[in-house]
């Protein structure tokens, strides 16, 4: 039986770390919160370029190689955007094992897709595993702003557009709730959902006047409402980021309690068990004497 | 005096939002002045500043490209960066210039550098201009 000793230090040292998890629930959830104002702030500017492109798209004739899916897919780009940071549950190793079963499913060859990821964890997975990595950023801060990716979405866009790539998706967790966190796949590349299925949906948007005509507005507007999805994905994986390790720590949390009850009690017997050996050890050496 | 609704709108959040008289933008096609009632239009935007007229004040946005939408009541500027002048870094605008200005000495006429410090210049030239310094 452990000592009351090694108990005692045992109790300690779970209550320290009772209290870092529990630190650290607590800062995720004050982030999770200024994450998802910050989606909020964002979504009005997709949402606007996306009722431009809709109407040049379905009340016009201008088209844009954006738009058209290609013939041939040559070749893949799967974007996924991973934490830099472990510690938040199934966050990171649920995505990344979804992204390999995908590639796996619809690629014999390294040939036929790349990656360009976001995050730490992500790269570091997919070097290990010696894939063709196009484009990595990591360190991205936790509240990131639109320039800190321009970069990679930017290159992401003239890669396709200079047909590097055919394809190009989205991996990412979705955010739901601040338990609930849904692995996402989206096509970002070309943009396919201006088909006028859902002209219906918007309803009053009015017949503009295009300055100076609508392909330029096209070519110019395009590339930015592609990029600006980048940063939306990756501000909703942030937020989901933060929800997971909220939910991971606040277990952690809950364990440690527990673990702190069991030692405590297990602690409380060892004492006991002394107490009454003493008394034994006394009351049997008294007799002795009789 | 008629009025309408103008947002200055960019990935970071919204920086302008307001009921206005008059906007004056720089656009693709050359200066550009929208009043309320306008016919809906879009049109895309050079780097430059916004005029905002409202009443007897004037606001100035520096604008980073992007695009401009008008709706009857309704002027919606679109850009990656924009900036009220009390936003704006002038220490840190003076030093881009200032580095884009060497670049655009050094490097050559047709390629990537050159645009892209071109680019710098004006955006730095933009950034100063609305603060007034």
């Amino acid at each position: 039986m452990a000592s009351l000793r090694d108990i005692k230090s045992k109790i300690t040292s779970t209550k320290k770390t009772k209290q870092i998890t529990k630190a650290m629930q607590m800062v995720s959830a004050a982030k999770l919160n200024k994450a998802q104002n910050k989606a909020q702030s964002f979504w009005p500017y997709t949402q606007k370029i996306r009722d431009v492109v809709m109407s040049i798209a379905t009340g016009t004739e201008a088209t844009h190689p954006m738009l058209e899916t290609r013939k041939e897919i040559k070749k893949t780009a799967y974007l996924v955007i991973t934490s830099d940071r472990g510690l938040c549950g199934a966050y990171n190793s649920g995505l990344l094992r979804h992204t390999m079963n995908t590639i796996n499913e619809r690629h014999n060859s390294q040939d036929e897709y790349g990656i360009i990821v976001i995050g730490k964890v992500g790269r570091d997975f997919f070097k290990k595993r010696n894939m063709p990595i196009y484009q990595e950023i990591v360190g991205v801060s936790d509240q990131p702003s639109y320039a800190d990716i321009k970069n990679i979405a930017a290159t992401t866009v003239d890669m396709f557009t200079d047909e590097v790539f055919d394809e190009v998706y989205l991996h990412y967790n979705h955010f739901v709730s601040a338990i609930s966190q849904e692995i996402t796949e989206t096509k970002l590349l070309p943009l396919t959902d201006f088909d006028g299925s859902e002209k219906e949906a918007i309803g009053d948007t009015p017949t503009y006047e295009y300055e100076p005509n609508e392909e330029v507005i096209l070519e110019q507007l395009l590339p930015h409402y592609a990029e600006s999805l980048v940063y939306g994905a990756l501000l909703d994986g942030k937020a989901s980021e933060f929800g997971a390790r909220m939910t991971a720590m606040s277990a952690a949390t809950d364990n440690a309690s527990d673990m702190i009850d069991q030692l405590n009690l297990r602690y409380n017997r060892a004492r006991q068990a002394a107490i009454t050996q003493e008394i034994n050890e006394i009351v049997g050496g008294a007799s002795a004497l009789d | 005096m008629k009025t309408m609704q103008v947002n200055v709108v960019t990935p970071d959040g919204s920086v302008f939002e307001a009921e206005a008289n008059m906007v004056s933008v720089r656009a693709a096609e050359g200066e550009l002045g929208v009043l309320p009632g306008h016919i809906p239009l879009v049109t895309p935007l050079r780097i430059g500043p916004v005029r905002i007229k409202q009443d007897n004040l004037v606001h100035l946005v520096a604008v980073n490209g992007g695009f401009m939408e008008v709706r009857r009541d309704e002027v919606n500027i679109l850009a990656e960066s924009a900036e009220l002048p009390t936003n704006i870094d002038v220490a840190r605008a003076r030093a881009a210039k200032e580095r884009a200005q060497r670049r655009l000495d050094v490097a050559k006429q047709d390629n990537i550098d050159f645009r892209r410090a071109e680019l710098a210049l004006k955006r730095a030239i933009n950034r100063l201009e609305v603060s007034g310094k």
